[in-house]
Order: C-alpha cells, then structure tokens, then sequence
C-alpha cells in the first residue's frame, strides 16, 4: 500500500507562469479569477500517479525520423537531425526512473501535423511529430528527430514562436505533472515570444532551454541537445500530531 | 575561539534545491502529442485514452462527461483532460495496464467536433481514506490543459448522489464557500439504462470552478 507520510516540496506559483498573462492573450478568457483552493494536508489522491512500465511501446516510439514511415513514404524527414536527450531529476538531484516522457513537435518548416494546423509551410510526407519513451534506471530519456522550424501565430500582428519542442513527464505522482516546451539555446525568438514571457524570472526560463552537447552528436549524421527536466522534490515527514 | 563559533544558519537549505522546470501552455496542438487520433494521426498500438473500466472491471460502470467553458461562455474545443481515481474499494492502483480491467489513469480532450464534450468510461471510485484517518467522498482528479493555460489546472469531481460522503469530505470542506463546494458536484442523469455523470468545468467567471493547489 501506499506510504502517506510523503510529501513534495511546494510548487513555487510565481516561479511558473500566472494563470492570466495579457501578453498571451488567449490566456485572458481561459484563466481563473479566483484564488487556487490550498490542500494543506497532502493526501493519496495527490500523492500517487499511474506507473507506465507495462505500456507496451513501438521501436520507433521515440524515433520521429522513423516512425511515421510507412510502404507510400518510405523516406526520412526534412530538417536538420538532432537527438534530444536529458535526463529527468527531482529537485534534490535524484533521477526518476521509468517515467513516461512524451513530446510533440512541428516539422522543419514550421508545420504541425494537426487538421487545425493550416500554415502555408508544407507538411513533410515523412514526419509525423510524436514521439514518447520511459526513462531507464538512471532516469535517462532519448529522441531522434528533426530540429522543429519557427512560425508565426495569431497574437499580435506579427508574433512567432522560436523553434521548440513540446515536452510533457509524468513523474512519480500527479504532483510531479509537468508540460513544458524546449527551446534551443541561443535562438533571437526566445526573448520576444509571448508564450515564453508569461514566465517572469529569466531564470525560470533558462530551465527551458536546451543546450547543444557535441559530445553526444554524432559526426556527419546529427547534433545532440541536451534537456534536464526537474520535477517537485520528494520530502519524507512523519506527522506527529495527528 | 567565539568569534569563529558558527553562526545560525541564515540561508534556508531550500536554497540548495534544484528549481523545478517552468510549465509552458500545451498549446492548441497537444492533441498531436496526447491524443494522436483527435489530431488525425494514426494511433500506436497502445495509447492512453479514456476507457478506464472495461466490463470485468469490480464496481459500478459509470460514464463520466461534461464540457470546459471559457469566460466569455465559449466551449474550448482544444482541451486535454487527465483524470486519476481510485478503484471501487477506495484504493489506488498505480500500475498501468491496458490488459487488466481497471486503470486508475485516463486522458480525454474536447474538440471542435459536435458538442465539444469530454467524457470517460469508468467505473464509480470508492472513498479514500487519508493519512490522518480522515475520509474523502469519492471523487476523481481532474487536470485541464490547454491553449491558454500556462500550466493544468487541477480540479476533483465529487458526485451528487454521494450527498452524505460530500458533507464529510475534508477537502470539500477546505472549500470557505459552500456555493463554490458544488462546482465540483457531478449530477447524475439516466440515460438509458447508463449511468452518467455530467461536469461542466467553467474556467472563469460565474459558476467558476474551483481549482485546486497541492
Ligand atoms: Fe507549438
């Protein structure tokens, strides 16, 4: 059964985004006026989450320049090849294992595989733009894929997303939930886009970021980005005074 | 000798804590990532989706439904929603398993199509028991992500028909309004010979939902 005296260390609301940002303004109709109901004494409900280790997976689950080949499209994606890799950590710096990482991504031109998506980029015949995958033992997640183009978005009269690739783990519990988009470092995007500033500490956004490893590239075939992603710490307590 | 006697520590240990990572919005497209065939893209051989409780499933099947409107009134028609429950006995089963009966796990979206609702398979939770001995009516968590929304917003359905469990339940009662308790509160409909629960999740304005933080 499950251990109750557990909880996560406190999710820092002004470190995430707020609710309303005006600057996004889709935000402005979808975000609640009234405060956020605290639970002060954690409870199983929250402090569980499913375990995915029995999801059976495809190979190329988490190969998006394989995975949407079939018999008509036998070729790879347009783009520049990347592997996206990192590792999930708690905030104390232990790894979460066997997690369930999942991303989507638009293709080189800027283009998401989506019937709403109607962008004048072309979609590519050989990228479909998914892909999931579970940590190992060491908490370790890997993507083979394309590098993502920009595009521009309905905000201002002129507003564009800097290339990004939407990120979303599970963690050990619903507490631990967390969707997310990676940036790649270095791109002039960043600090005009007004999805990325509804976040207000630009340190919060560096944990956005990921960052080219040559090490990890692989020489005339693809450069590697690295991804950390940290999820809410575990605290052990014991309540004494129940 | 005093002079170098250490000194309280003034720096929380927090301090040394990793930060978590920032949320982003899903954006309008999460159904590309989450909800492969809401997008039009084929499906994988398992996929996470809203048939939580098949027919050997212990307990009461139950079909869960409702739609998340805006504050201007509007239906959002590019949600996701992520539920997790409790079986039949009030417990949590935390493996995920599309080949067992139960899964205590599910995603559902709304979509431009029809009435732009959300809805699951499932059966009826049991009351869950917390740490402190105190017991929680049943109720499933709900989580909404979308457009718009920098990061989920977590919710709970309570149903109607649990009215005595709902009085005692002490997360309801962490509810200050007892106007705002019943925008968690399912009602029941009988659609034939099914039984349904219907929840309209309202994101701002009258009738707003109550969103919660843990
Ligand atoms: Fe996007």
């Amino acid at each position: 059964m499950h251990d109750d005296n557990k909880r996560y260390v406190e999710r820092d609301r002004n470190w995430h985004p707020p609710a309303y940002a005006p600057g996004y303004k889709t935000s402005v109709a979808r975000s609640p006026r009234q405060a956020l109901v605290s639970l002060h004494q954690s409870s199983v409900s929250e402090l569980t989450g499913p375990d995915f280790r029995q999801l059976r997976m495809g190979p190329y689950d988490n190969d998006l320049l394989m995975n949407f080949r079939d018999a008509a499209t036998p070729g790879l994606p347009v783009g520049e090849r990347i592997i996206l890799f990192g590792r999930v950590v708690d905030q104390f710096g232990k790894p979460v294992p066997h997690t369930l990482v999942e991303m989507w991504q638009a293709n080189a031109g800027g283009r998401y595989r989506h019937k709403k998506d109607a962008y004048l980029a072309p979609l590519d015949p050989n990228f479909g733009g998914v892909g999931r995958c579970l940590t190992d033992e060491d908490g370790w997640y890997r993507f083979r894929t394309i590098k993502p183009g920009p595009y521009p978005w309905l905000n201002g009269i002129n507003t564009w997303r800097p290339a990004h690739i939407h990120v979303s783990v599970m963690g050990p519990a619903i507490s631990t939930r967390l969707i997310t988009q990676m940036y790649f470092e270095g791109d002039p995007l960043i600090p005009i886009c007004p999805i990325v500033k509804t976040i207000n500490d630009p340190e919060a956004v560096e944990t956005m970021i990921g960052r080219l490893d040559m090490s990890r590239s692989k020489p005339m075939d693809c450069l590697a980005y690295r991804f950390d992603l940290v999820v809410r710490g575990e605290l052990q307590t014991y309540f004494e005074n129940q | 000798m005093h002079k170098h006697m250490q000194q309280p520590n003034s720096l929380s240990c927090s301090e040394l804590m990793l930060r978590e990572t920032a949320s982003q919005t899903a954006g309008p497209y999460v159904h590309i990532g989450l909800a492969l065939h809401v997008a039009g893209l084929p499906a994988r051989d398992e996929e996470i989706w809203n048939r939580m409780a098949g027919p050997e499933a212990e307990g009461e099947p139950i079909e869960v439904v409702g739609t998340v409107i805006d504050g201007n009134g509007d239906l959002v028609r590019d949600a996701l929603l992520e539920a997790w429950q409790a079986d039949s006995q009030g417990r949590y089963r935390t493996e995920f398993d599309l080949e067992q009966p139960f899964n205590g796990f599910g995603r559902t979206a709304t979509t431009a199509e029809g009435g732009s609702e959300w809805s699951l398979t499932t059966i009826k939770p049991g009351a869950v028991t917390r740490g402190d001995g105190k017991v929680m009516a049943p109720h499933i968590n709900l989580a909404i992500f979308a457009r718009g929304i920098n990061i989920q917003l977590q919710t709970r359905l309570y149903f109607e028909d649990e009215a005595e469990a709902n009085v005692a339940c002490p997360v309801l009662n962490a509810i200050e309004s007892p106007t705002r308790r019943q925008t968690l509160i399912a009602k029941r409909e009988a659609v034939d010979g099914k039984v349904r629960y219907r929840l309209d999740i309202r994101l701002q304005g009258e009738g707003e939902t109550v969103f919660f933080d843990f």
